[in-house]
């Protein structure tokens, strides 16, 4: 198990390093940089507001952004609370590693000592390698160059894709997936940077609201909610 | 300066949002609509990043290089490759596309 909750950690931990290069390829400083992934520490809001500002957005539809697609993570913690069962004082500073990986890793633990250090080993080993590989990826960019002549540009997209690829289980996600798509694009010349994908947003609210009106006819997903693992 | 603005609303945000779920009671997030709007949110903010910044330019629609990337990457996803896998193959056909074209 502990081995498992190492893997995960490294793997993704990984991934830090295209952050990294991103984010200072979208003009971001070291300092700026590193503090994303010191303070922010989710994988997919970092990307998002680098990726806006790089777009010219201001920072609150920016952050706004970031802040919409962080906001899974209050999910995650409601069901690793009840597994951990971690004393008050613990849990503002167990917060900040309630995220993807480390719930996928928890969740599955038999015992709630084995969910504490599972908990525990993928929050540390993620956070100290997340952290490393920023500043490595930053200084690495740096000495790149032009970034885009790399074709480090693609990087921040193919992770959004990464994400959303085992989200599209059935119909609902991918009629909004496309919707959302439509209204980004379509939005784009029209409304200031930023603006589009917040508006795209709407097609979760949306989609579901139709498929309610639809009955019960149109599919087959679960009401469990987002799933651990699926995001970054 | 607004970048510093920008990265302090995020961080306090999204901690705010992870020390939500492990301090309010169960019970208050568990509402199914509340969760599926939770699930579905995520779904819809990926795939207009994802054509934002594969397709955007400023505030004008571009295909380019990284068109060809991200098209690379997908294929690489419908072949179950590694996450950075995943991200690499997107980066090096877009140096690629962008050197010869």
């Amino acid at each position: 198990m502990v081995r498992d909750a190492l893997g995960v950690g490294i793997a993704v931990g990984l991934s830090g390093f295209a952050f990294g290069v991103t984010s200072a390829g979208s003009g971001l400083s070291l300092l700026q940089t590193c503090a994303l992934s010191l303070f922010v520490f989710t994988g997919a809001s970092q990307f998002a507001l680098v990726g806006a500002l790089a777009a010219g957005g201001n920072p609150y539809t920016a952050a706004a952004g970031a802040f919409f697609l962080g906001i899974r993570n209050a999910f995650y913690g409601l069901r690793l609370s009840q597994l951990l069962a971690l004393p008050r004082f613990l849990r503002p500073l167990a917060a900040q590693w309630v995220i993807d990986e480390t719930t996928a890793v928890t969740l599955p633990q038999p015992t709630r000592r084995a969910a504490r250090i599972g908990f525990t080993v993928t929050g540390l080993t993620l956070y100290a390698l997340w952290n490393l590989t920023t500043l490595v990826g930053a200084l690495g960019a740096k000495a790149l160059g032009d970034t885009d002549a790399w074709g480090l540009d693609a990087a921040g997209p193919a992770v959004f894709l990464a994400l959303l690829a085992p989200m599209l289980k059935s119909t609902t996600e991918r009629v909004t997936a496309g919707l959302a798509i439509l209204l980004a694009l379509g939005l784009l010349p029209l409304l200031p940077a930023g603006a589009p994908v917040l508006v795209s947003a709407l097609a979760a609210p949306l989609v579901l609201f139709l498929k309610g009106r639809g009955g019960t006819t149109t599919d087959d997903t679960t009401t469990e909610g987002t799933k651990p693992g699926e995001g970054r | 300066m607004n970048i510093w603005i920008a990265i302090g609303l995020t961080a306090v945000g999204c901690y705010l949002a992870k020390l939500l779920g492990l301090l309010v009671p169960a019970g208050v997030l568990e509402r199914p609509l509340v969760q599926r709007l939770a699930a579905l949110m995520p779904v819809a903010l990926l795939a207009a990043l994802t054509a934002q910044q594969t397709f955007a330019d400023g505030q004008q629609l571009v295909l380019d290089a990284r068109a060809a990337g991200l098209a690379a990457a997908a294929l690489a996803l419908v072949l179950r490759a590694p996450f950075l896998v995943v991200v690499g193959v997107a980066v090096a056909v877009t140096a690629v596309a962008r050197a010869l074209f």
